[in-house]
């Protein structure tokens, strides 16, 4: 089956299974930032914004929410145009393998889109849903405090 | 140290940190092409047993389907290769013991036949409707009773051990190492006190957060890519070609961006798969596990029960020692002698003035999930029970247990005949230890943590809630001696860039800016005029890859040696150019000038236009090669304090502080070390607490997902401080050594010491669940 999708604020019809997740409708239709890593919900290295809150792509199905609007890591910003969640991490030193970055940077959007200036609790909350290896977290609430901060900072 | 370095010591911005952050970084699935074809696996549910035959008539029959795979036809056009999976020098000291497809099962989760299907859901419908007849044997899941005669054989076929060490299928022995050195009946007998202490340790997984994967397909000229997501590219491409019994120059392994390795992706058991699948169909394959095949059919941390003798004085003097090990291969035995090896050679000798020691070590096969490499390498296995063991020792001698490990333990200066006695496998090369802060570790962990205040109180702060800290130490090595080799390659651009191409393995540890790093700081240029790309088996030249944490020390090493040659080529050339002796030439910031005239002078991009457009008969690309391997092994050392609070209601421990005070030669990166350190704790946290495999009476593992096998999450993180200790290894890179799988040993051992201390129980086998120490809290009561 199609589906229309305004997807980071570009209007696109993906094509998929009737009983597709999300997760497999965006990685098919090109958007490989979102990232494959269990399939259960439980790492959420798939997570998007969908419709203005954090959804992991793979316990979502594709039919279920056609005429949504999604946001991924790619249409937060790019190399060239980082958006400052993503600069901050980079400079905070919260990536390392990075599979599970684009998700925790949705997560992070998230979190700050609603919450500007979290506390630590708060941000250990928001990013309960996304697993990290590599880090043991450290750098990556380093990374989201600076974000919140320079976010605020610069509006 | 005053070592004034440009590049290298600084947090330097990591390489890929925006594409990977943008989701622009691409790793094996985010591949594509044209016609792909994706696998499913059929994976025995039966932990022992022969394949009778395999009907697989209605699987060709789903709409969709374009192969099907198993015993009965892979070998139609090619030999029944025995090989290893384990990704490692050649000859492997790893036994020959796998197959493509076999006949045999031998665990709960063994490959029996795969599909390749148009999609994934055709393909997994497709292997729901094989049919596999199996006459079913017994299994062996206890590994103290594999040796036992009468016991089920896992290994009966044409397995081999491709060096010369002991291998005895027919036993399931699948490696043996003893030696001794003195005699430890002699130092027990006129020992003051003899200690005697058995551990256990479980099955553990890596869980990187992207699973194993690859994609293969045919290039324009007819040549095989592999995508890989691998931390050893270079034995991948061997080893496709060994069991495809194809020709190795149409293999063409590529590593893009990895998701995490920690040993377990030093494999290569679905390349070889995808590969004869492309083979077979002409098409692209890929083949990706999931989660629940990445926990039960990949690779594992090696269970182990660690036996520790020790005959001590009233002094402390040690006068024997011994440690008898026997660690579970599972099914197969990739590793399972060098992760034993290693639970000795790098435990040992940190306690270098015991004159007597002995180490019987062995690793059975069993009918359990496949053990391999996994950050820590027999070493985290052995130093939970010996820094118990410590712990345990200097309480009875009523010493404190900081003063006694700085006393015994290795200095610098000094040696062990352990380093000699064993190695990969087989005898290893002498070594004096030339840089080692351990003492220093100690005494500033120590005061980050508290101890003074914390150790020996009992602290509490509400009803049945008790504070204890513990502590551990150990050390790891910085690549295999004379084993481990890495090699890089340079050349000079218009621009006064330069293309770095290096075998090194990015696996998201930051090796490639690392290398950057080491390549500028030679050079005396910033690191973004260093342009890296790694691990390309057509393109880059040779390196064994991302393990034995060889990165920084062994493949830096190269990166150095390259830079070094390249840098002597661009002054040859600027010699031509500038018409200035060489031994007259200085350079930095990319500039090159007469040093008794300075305004003679160019720069490496003006250098570069001369040489490659108008030196005439000197027109050249300046280019620079480099590679590299050590006769030594310096060790990184480590002390790790753990604060713990134990509920002795409900038994659960909580870790409240983590402190690693860390000597790893001079941090090339800090922020990135800092980075791995607190990533390893981490995952040792995990390790220690909560994070274990379950299985059922057949051998099937029960919780094969990142929830029930109780991975940590944001909410579970403890404060974790991580101290570099300033140290400089004259061996290594600009004063590098090692840091990535040495953080990880202290944790689990740290944290039993700490619940000890908290509520005086000891729990000797992992994890240290809440069951555990509240039945261990109620044996004291009674």
């Amino acid at each position: 089956m199609e589906g229309r999708f305004v997807i980071n604020g570009i209007e696109k019809v993906l094509s998929f299974e009737p009983d597709a997740t999300l997760l497999q409708a965006l990685r098919d239709g090109g958007f490989s930032e979102v990232k494959r890593g269990c399939d259960t919900g439980e790492c959420g290295a798939c997570a998007v914004v969908l419709n203005g809150d954090l959804v992991t792509s793979c316990k979502v199905y594709a039919a279920s929410v056609v005429g949504s609007e999604i946001l991924t890591a790619k249409g937060l910003g790019t190399v060239q145009n980082p958006h400052p969640i993503q600069q901050a991490f980079v400079d905070a030193g919260a990536i390392q393998c990075g599979f599970c970055t684009p998700g925790m940077v949705m997560a992070t959007y998230a979190l700050l889109s609603k919450n500007p200036d979290p506390t630590d609790e708060e941000i250990r909350r928001a990013l309960d849903g996304n697993k990290c290896r590599c880090t043991g977290y450290v750098k990556i609430f380093d990374a989201v405090r600076l974000a919140a901060e320079r976010m605020r900072d610069h509006g | 140290m005053d070592r004034d370095f440009s590049s290298v010591g600084h947090d330097v911005e990591k390489i890929d940190g925006l594409s990977l952050a943008t989701g622009t970084g691409r790793y094996t699935d985010d591949f594509d092409a044209p016609g792909t074809l994706h696998v499913a696996v059929l994976y025995s549910p039966h932990a022992h047993g022969i394949i009778k035959d395999i009907d697989d008539s209605e699987a060709w029959k789903v709409p969709g389907v374009v192969d099907v795979m198993s015993y009965k036809n892979a070998y139609d056009d090619m030999p029944k290769v025995v090989h290893t999976t384990a990704g490692q020098g050649f000859p492997e000291p790893s036994p020959y013991d796998s197959w493509l497809f076999d006949d045999k099962v031998r665990f709960a989760g063994d490959r029996v036949a795969a599909v390749a299907a148009e999609t994934l859901d055709i393909a997994r419908e497709a292997v729901s409707k094989i049919k596999v007849e199996y006459e079913l044997q017994k299994p062996l899941f206890d590994p103290e009773r594999a040796m036992d005669p009468g016991v089920p054989v896992v290994h009966d076929r044409d397995e081999y051990m491709p060096i010369p060490v002991p291998y005895d299928p027919s036993k399931n022995l699948m490696a043996e190492k003893i030696f001794s050195i003195g005699d430890v009946e002699k130092g027990l007998a006129e020992a003051d006190i003899v200690l005697d202490q058995v551990y256990h340790t479980h099955y553990a997984h890596h869980c990187m957060m992207e699973p194993h994967s690859a994609f293969a397909l045919f290039d324009e000229t007819g040549r095989m890519i592999v995508y890989s997501s691998t931390s050893v590219p270079f034995h991948v491409r061997r080893i496709v070609a060994q069991v495809l019994d194809y020709p190795l120059r149409k293999v063409h392994v590529i590593k893009p961006r990895v998701g995490g390795a920690y040993g377990g992706k030093q494999e290569a058991f679905i390349e070889p798969l995808a590969a004869k699948f492309a083979l077979r169909t002409g098409r692209p394959v890929k083949a990706i596990l999931s989660r629940e095949e990445v926990f039960t059919s990949s690779r594992t941390r090696h269970p182990m029960r660690v036996h520790v003798t020790a005959g001590v004085m009233k002094d402390g003097t040690i006068t024997a020692l011994r440690m008898d090990d026997l660690m579970t291969a599972g099914a197969y035995g990739p590793h399972g002698l060098t992760v034993l090896c290693n639970a000795a050679s790098k435990v040992l000798p940190l306690f270098n003035k015991v004159e007597n020691v002995e180490f019987i070590g062995r690793t059975v096969y069993t009918n359990q999930p496949v053990g391999g490499a996994y950050r820590g390498y027999g070493v985290t296995q052995a130093t939970f029970g010996f820094m118990q063991f410590i712990d345990d020792l200097t309480r009875r001698l009523d010493v404190d247990i900081l003063e006694y490990v700085k006393k015994w333990h290795i200095k610098e200066g000094e040696g062990s005949p352990v380093f000699e006695a064993i190695g990969e496998g087989k005898a290893g090369v002498p070594q004096v230890i030339t840089c080692c802060k351990l003492s220093e570790c100690i005494d500033r962990g120590a005061e980050a943590i508290g101890w003074s205040d914390k150790r020996g109180r009992h602290i509490s702060n509400s009803p049945g809630k008790v504070r204890g800290v513990g502590m551990a130490v150990s050390m790891q090595g910085s690549g295999i001696p004379l084993i481990d080799m890495g090699s890089a390659y340079m050349k000079l651009n218009e621009d006064g860039s330069c293309n770095l191409l290096m075998g090194a393995s990015d696996t998201g540890t930051g090796s490639d800016t690392v290398m950057c790093q080491i390549a500028a700081e030679v050079l005396d240029i910033s690191t973004d005029m260093i342009v890296p790309l790694s691990s390309d088996t057509d393109v880059t030249p040779f390196d064994v890859g991302a393990y034995a944490s060889s990165g920084t020390y062994v493949s830096g090493g190269a990166v150095r040696a390259c830079a070094e040659d390249f840098l002597k080529n661009i002054m040859k050339v600027a010699s031509v150019m500038l018409e200035v002796p060489v031994e007259r030439l200085d350079t930095s910031g990319g500039r090159i000038w007469d040093s008794d005239n300075p305004d003679v002078s160019t720069d490496f991009g003006s250098l570069c236009c001369f040489s490659l457009y108008g030196a005439g008969e000197n027109m050249q690309q300046i280019q620079g090669y480099g590679s590299y391997t050590s006769p030594v092994s310096p060790p990184p050392f480590i002390a790790q304090f753990a604060e713990v609070e134990v509920d002795t209601f409900t038994g659960r421990v909580e870790v409240l502080r983590f402190v690693s005070a860390v000597d790893c030669g001079k941090a090339l990166n800090p922020k990135m070390t800092e980075g791995q350190v607190e990533g390893g704790v981490l995952n040792g946290i995990g390790y220690a607490l909560t994070e274990q495999y379950l299985f059922d009476d057949k051998g099937r593992m029960t919780n094969p997902d990142f929830g029930n096998y109780k991975v940590f999450g944001s909410l579970d993180v403890p404060k974790i401080e991580t101290i570099l200790v300033d140290s400089y290894e004259e061996t290594g890179p600009f004063g590098a050594k090692s840091v990535s799988e040495v953080c990880i040993n202290g944790p689990a051992p740290a944290i039993a010491n700490a619940i000890y201390d908290a509520v005086g129980v000891r729990i000797f086998d992992l994890p240290l669940t809440s069951e555990k120490v509240l039945a261990a809290l109620k044996d004291v009561d009674r």
